[in-house]
C-alpha cells in the first residue's frame, strides 16, 4: 500500500464510496467472457459441490454435486462443465494470424477469459485441473475424455493467473481493487459483493450500508468456493440426506443455487463497471501475450502433449520465475506511463516529476566520449513542484514519448535539466516533435521497463549437477492416473 | 472471589486453545483481549449479545472430516502414525506405548489432568533409555498450562507428544490436503503458529521440571492427508521463528494486574443468566461495560476474534484509520483519525510537532491526486 492510496482510503470513508485509484482499464475484458463460480465442499481439497458458469448474464447454467463425496458424480460434474468450457476455450483456437517475427509464429485472433469471483477461486480452478488432468478415460477408474483435456486447460489458465498482466483467468476482487480503493481494509475487500457495494452502491445506500448488507451471509452468500458454515448445517446437509434417500437433487440444486445466484449478479454489475472505465494503452500488447501462449497451449494439447507434471524441473521453473519478475517489472512501468494516477505514486516518492518546459536549446551538439563527431544532444529545462528525488546522470522516460531516453544533468530548486539521448530520427536537427517545446506540459520518470535480454538459462538437456542434472522426460504414470480418492 | 473471576460472573471459565493464543498474541496491545483471556469470559457469548455475533465458525462438513481424520490416524494403536514417525524420523521403534491423558480415572478438573500430564512426562523423560514401557512413547490430549500476561491458563489439548531418542515432537494432526508435497501456505502457517504455542508450554514444563527445555524438539510433525485422498503423511515444520515471535508477544502483554487496575472498580462482563440461562442484562449496559477496557481493532482480528465485529463498530464511531488496515495506517504515519487524515491534507489543520512530515507528504497526496483524477469526471 502507498501513502497515494491511504490517502484515496481515508477519502472514501469520508465520501460514503471508493475512490479511483486508477484512471484506465489495466486488464483487458473480453466482448464475451465466461464466468465462473466454483463452490467447494468444506473440508475437502477440491471436492466441488456446485457451479454457476456461463457468458451471457441472462442465462447462466447450474452445475451440482448431489452427494460431493461420491467420486463418480465429481467427474460427471467436471464432464459437463467440459462441455461448456471447452467449446468456449476451442472457438478461440481456430482462428489464428501468423506474427513476423524472428521466428514466425501463429497467434490466437481472440482468446478465452475466464472469470472467478477472488484469488480463492483461481486456487480451486488450479486444484480441480490438478485433479482431472491425469485421469484416463480407460483403466481402473475410467471418465469421460473430456475430464483430462479440461484438466489439461484450467492447469494452463491457473498457470496463466500468475503472470502479471496477464487477463486470461482474472480473479474479480483483484481486479476491482486494483482500480479502486475503498473505505475499508483490504482483507474485508476481499468479500466481493462488499466491494461492489463501496463502488456502486445501489440506489439510496451509502458504501459502507451496502457493505455491511453484503457481509450478512444470510443475504448475501459468500462468494466461493467455500459456503458459509450455517448453510451447510442447516439447508446443505439436510438437502444431501434428502438425495441420499430419495435420490432426487432437487433440493441440492436449490441450495446450491440460492448460494450461487446473487454472485452471479454481482459478477456481471462488476464486469459493467470495469467496462466503465476506458481501456490503457498497455492492455492490447499485454494481451497479444496472453493469444500467443493460448495457441501455444492449443497446439501442444492438440498434438496430444502430456499434462503437466507434478513438479517443474529445475531449468523450467527458474525460466518461469525469471519471466515473471520481467513482467511484472514490465506491467508497473507500462501501467505508470499509461496512467497519470498511478505516475502520481511514483511522483511522491520522488522518482518521476511532471511540470511545464521552461527552457530548450534544441540546436545543442554534443561529442559524446571516444566519438569524433558531434551529435543531437538537446537540453530541457522543466519547472516542476514536485520534490524531485533524482541525481544527474539517471536515464528517464516519459509517457509521452516512452522510446525515448533524457539524462538528468541538473536538479535545482523547482527545475529539472534534461538532455535528450535519443529518438529524435536520423537526421542533422531534431525531428519535429521529438523534443518537448517551451509551455509543454511534461512528465519524466526513473523508470526501468526492462526490456532487455532476459538472463540466458541452460536448455533442460544442460541442467547442471547442482540442480538435479538433466531431469527424466516426464511421462505420466500409471500410478498418477489410478491416484486414490477419498 | 478474585478480579477475575468477578469480570467474569459465576459462568465456568471458558478454556483457551492454541488458536485463542495465537489469536491474542497476534494482537498483544490489546487490553481487551487481555482482559477477556485472562478472565476467561465467554466472548463469544458477550457479541453475540451485544448484537455483533462473529460469523466465524467451523462448517459441519469440515468438522466430521477433520474427525474421520483424525481417527484414522490414530487407529489400530496409531499404526499410521507410527509408520510415519519412523519414515520421517528414521526410527527403528518396533513397538510404543501410548498414553492418553483426556481421562484420569473419570475425573476431568483440569488441575488433576495437568499433575498427570507433568507426572507422566517427567516419568518418560528420565527413564532409563531403552525402557519403552516407562519411556511411554505417546502421549495423547497433554493438559499444558501457560502464563499469560500474569495469569495461568490451560490450554485445550489436541496435539500428540512424543519422544524418540530423548527428544520430544509435539505432533499435530490437521486435515487440509497436502498435494503434490504444497498446501495452502495459510493454514499451514496457522497450524505452525498453533503448534508453536504447544512447543513453548512444553518447554516451560521441562523448565519448572527441572529438565533441560530443548529436549523439546523445535520441529513438529504435521500430519495432512496426502493429494485428494484419506492417506496421512506427515512433514516436520520448523517453527522456530514462530516461536520466537511468540515469545516476544508473550512477553509484551501488558501485564493483567496492571489493566486491572485501571479499570473501574465493580465491572463485570456478567450477563446474568437467569435459571434456563438466558441473559438479563441489558445490552447497552454490557456494551458500556465492555467500552471500559480499551480495545486495540486491526482488520485482521475478524477472522480470529470473537469480540471483532463490536471493535469495529466502535472503532468506525471514531472514524478510526485503524478501519482501513495496518498497511494504510502505517503509510498514514500513525495519523489516528480519518477526519485527521483528511485535515492534514487538505491543509485545514495545523500539525503538531510530529505530524510535520507526513503532513507535508499527505498534502503533497491531496494535490497530485487532485490534479490527476479531475480529467475523470464523475466515474464512481
Amino acid at each position: 500500500m502507498s501513502l497515494l492510496t491511504a490517502y484515496a482510503r481515508a477519502r472514501a470513508v469520508r465520501e460514503g464510496r471508493a475512490q479511483p485509484i486508477a484512471t484506465v482499464r489495466h486488464l483487458h475484458l473480453s466482448p464475451r467472457p465466461l464466468v465462473f463460480i466454483p463452490l467447494r465442499l468444506a473440508g475437502e481439497a477440491a471436492a466441488p459441490l456446485g457451479a454457476m458458469v456461463g457468458t451471457d448474464p441472462a442465462e447462466p447454467r447450474l452445475l451440482v454435486v448431489p452427494q460431493p463425496r461420491d467420486r463418480d458424480l465429481r467427474f460427471a460434474f467436471v464432464a459437463e462443465l467440459a462441455a461448456i468450457m471447452l467449446p468456449y476455450i476451442q472457438r478461440y483456437a481456430a482462428a489464428t494470424e501468423t506474427v513476423e517475427a524472428k521466428t514466425p509464429y501463429e497467434r490466437s485472433l481472440d482468446a478465452p477469459q475466464i472469470l472467478v469471483p477472488n484469488p480463492r477461486g483461481v486456487a480451486f480452478t488450479r486444484l480441480l485441473g490438478r485433479s482431472c488432468r491425469f485421469r484416463r478415460p480407460d483403466g481402473p477408474y475410467p471418465v469421460h475424455p473430456s475430464v483430462p483435456l479440461l484438466g489439461q486447460w484450467l492447469t494452463f489458465l491457473a498457470d496463466r493467473a500468475e503472470f502479471p498482466g496477464s487477463s486470461m483467468l482474472v480473479a474479480m476482487t483483484d481486479a476491482l481493487a486494483a482500480h479502486w480503493a475503498t473505505g475499508q481494509s483490504q482483507v474485508e475487500d476481499g468479500n466481493l459483493a462488499a466491494l461492489v457495494g463501496w463502488i456502486d452502491p445501489p440506489d439510496g445506500m451509502t458504501g459502507p450500508e451496502a457493505a455491511a448488507a453484503a457481509e450478512d451471509m444470510v443475504w448475501s452468500p459468500p462468494a466461493g468456493p467455500e459456503t458459509a458454515p450455517d448453510f451447510d448445517a442447516q439447508v446443505l446437509a439436510p438437502a444431501i440426506r434428502a438425495y441420499a434417500a430419495s435420490g432426487s437433487d432437487v433440493q441440492v440444486r436449490d441450495a446450491v443455487r440460492s448460494q450461487l445466484e446473487p454472485t452471479w449478479k454481482v459478477m456481471w454489475r462488476a464486469v459493467e463497471l470495469l467496462r466503465r472505465l476506458p481501456e490503457a494503452g498497455g492492455v492490447a500488447g499485454r494481451w497479444e501475450r496472453d493469444r500467443a501462449e493460448f495457441t501455444r497451449e492449443a497446439v501442444r494439447i492438440a498434438e496430444g502433449g502430456p499434462p503437466r507434471g507434478r513438479h517443474d524441473s529445475a531449468v523450467g521453473a527458474a525460466v518461469r520465475l525469471s519471466t515473471m519478475e520481467r513482467a511484472q517489472q514490465a506491467y508497473e512501468v507500462q501501467r505508470a506511463l499509461d496512467d497519470p494516477l498511478v505516475m502520481a505514486e511514483h511522483r511522491m516518492a520522488g522518482k518521476a516529476f511532471a511540470g511545464r518546459v521552461v527552457h530548450v536549446e534544441v540546436e545543442r551538439k554534443i561529442v559524446p566520449p571516444g566519438r569524433t563527431r558531434p551529435v543531437n544532444r538537446p537540453l530541457v529545462t522543466v519547472a516542476t513542484d514536485d520534490p524531485v528525488r533524482l541525481a544527474p546522470g539517471d536515464v528517464l522516460i516519459s509517457p509521452a514519448r516512452p522510446k525515448q531516453h533524457c539524462e538528468v544533468v541538473e536538479v535545482r530548486q523547482g527545475e529539472v535539466v534534461l538532455q535528450v539521448n535519443d529518438g529524435m530520427g536520423r537526421g542533422a536537427r531534431p525531428a519535429p516533435g521529438s523534443v518537448p517545446e517551451i509551455g509543454e506540459s511534461v512528465c519524466y520518470a526513473d523508470l526501468d521497463p526492462g526490456d532487455g535480454r532476459g538472463f540466458p538459462f541452460p536448455s533442460k538437456e544442460e541442467t547442471p549437477w547442482t540442480h538435479g542434472g538433466p531431469p527424466a522426460e516426464y511421462v505420466p504414470t500409471d500410478e498418477d492416473a489410478m491416484e486414490e480418492w477419498s | 472471589m478474585s478480579r477475575l473471576d468477578a469480570l467474569r460472573g459465576p459462568e465456568p471459565a471458558v478454556d483457551h486453545n492454541a488458536r485463542t493464543i495465537a489469536a491474542l498474541a497476534a494482537n498483544p496491545g490489546c487490553d481487551r483481549r487481555a482482559v477477556f483471556d485472562a478472565a476467561g469470559v465467554d466472548k463469544q457469548a458477550i457479541a453475540r449479545h451485544l448484537g455483533y455475533p462473529a460469523p466465524f465458525g467451523q462448517s459441519v462438513f469440515a468438522i466430521t472430516r477433520a474427525r474421520a481424520f483424525e481417527e484414522l490416524v490414530k487407529a489400530d494403536g496409531c499404526a499410521h502414525l507410527l509408520r510415519l514417525l519412523r519414515e520421517l524420523l528414521g526410527l527403528t521403534v518396533a513397538e510404543v506405548a501410548y498414553d492418553d491423558i483426556a481421562d484420569v480415572g473419570g475425573n476431568a478438573s483440569h488441575a488433576v489432568r495437568h499433575a498427570r500430564t507433568r507426572a507422566l512426562l517427567r516419568r518418560a523423560a528420565t527413564a532409563p533409555p531403552g525402557d519403552v514401557a516407562a519411556a511411554g512413547t505417546l502421549f495423547d490430549h497433554p493438559l499444558l498450562r501457560l502464563d499469560m500476561g500474569g495469569a495461568e491458563v490451560y490450554l485445550e489439548p489436541d496435539v500428540i507428544a512424543f519422544q524418540a531418542r530423548g527428544r520430544f515432537h509435539v505432533i499435530a494432526i490437521k486435515s487440509f490436503a497436502v498435494i503434490d508435497g504444497q498446501a495452502d501456505p495459510a493454514r499451514v502457517a496457522a497450524a505452525a503458529r498453533q503448534a508453536a504455542v504447544y512447543v513453548h508450554a512444553l518447554r516451560r514444563l521441562f523448565e519448572e521440571e527441572g529438565l533441560d527445555p530443548a529436549r523439546v524438539a523445535h520441529d513438529v510433525v504435521l500430519v495432512c492427508p496426502k493429494d485428494f485422498a484419506n492417506t496421512p503423511t506427515a512433514t516436520l515444520v520448523d517453527v522456530r521463528q514462530q516461536l520466537s515471535v511468540l515469545a516476544r508477544q508473550l512477553s509484551r502483554l501488558t501485564r493483567v494486574d496492571r489493566i486491572l487496575d485501571r479499570l473501574p472498580p465493580g465491572l463485570t462482563f456478567d450477563l446474568r443468566k437467569d435459571a434456563d440461562g438466558t441473559p438479563t442484562r441489558s445490552s447497552a449496559d454490557l456494551a458500556q461495560a465492555v467500552r471500559k477496557v480499551p480495545a486495540r481493532f486491526a482488520p485482521d482480528c475478524l477472522s480470529s476474534c470473537d469480540m471483532a465485529y463490536f471493535c469495529r463498530a466502535e472503532a468506525r464511531e471514531r472514524g478510526s484509520t485503524d478501519l482501513l488496515g495496518r498497511a494504510a495506517r502505517d503509510e498514514l504515519g500513525g495519523v489516528a483519525s480519518v477526519p485527521a487524515v483528511l485535515a492534514l491534507a487538505e491543509g485545514t489543520r495545523e500539525p503538531a510537532a510530529d505530524e510535520v512530515e507526513i503532513a507535508a507528504q499527505l498534502r503533497l497526496a491531496h494535490r497530485l491526486y487532485a490534479e490527476t483524477t479531475r480529467a475523470m469526471g464523475t466515474v464512481a
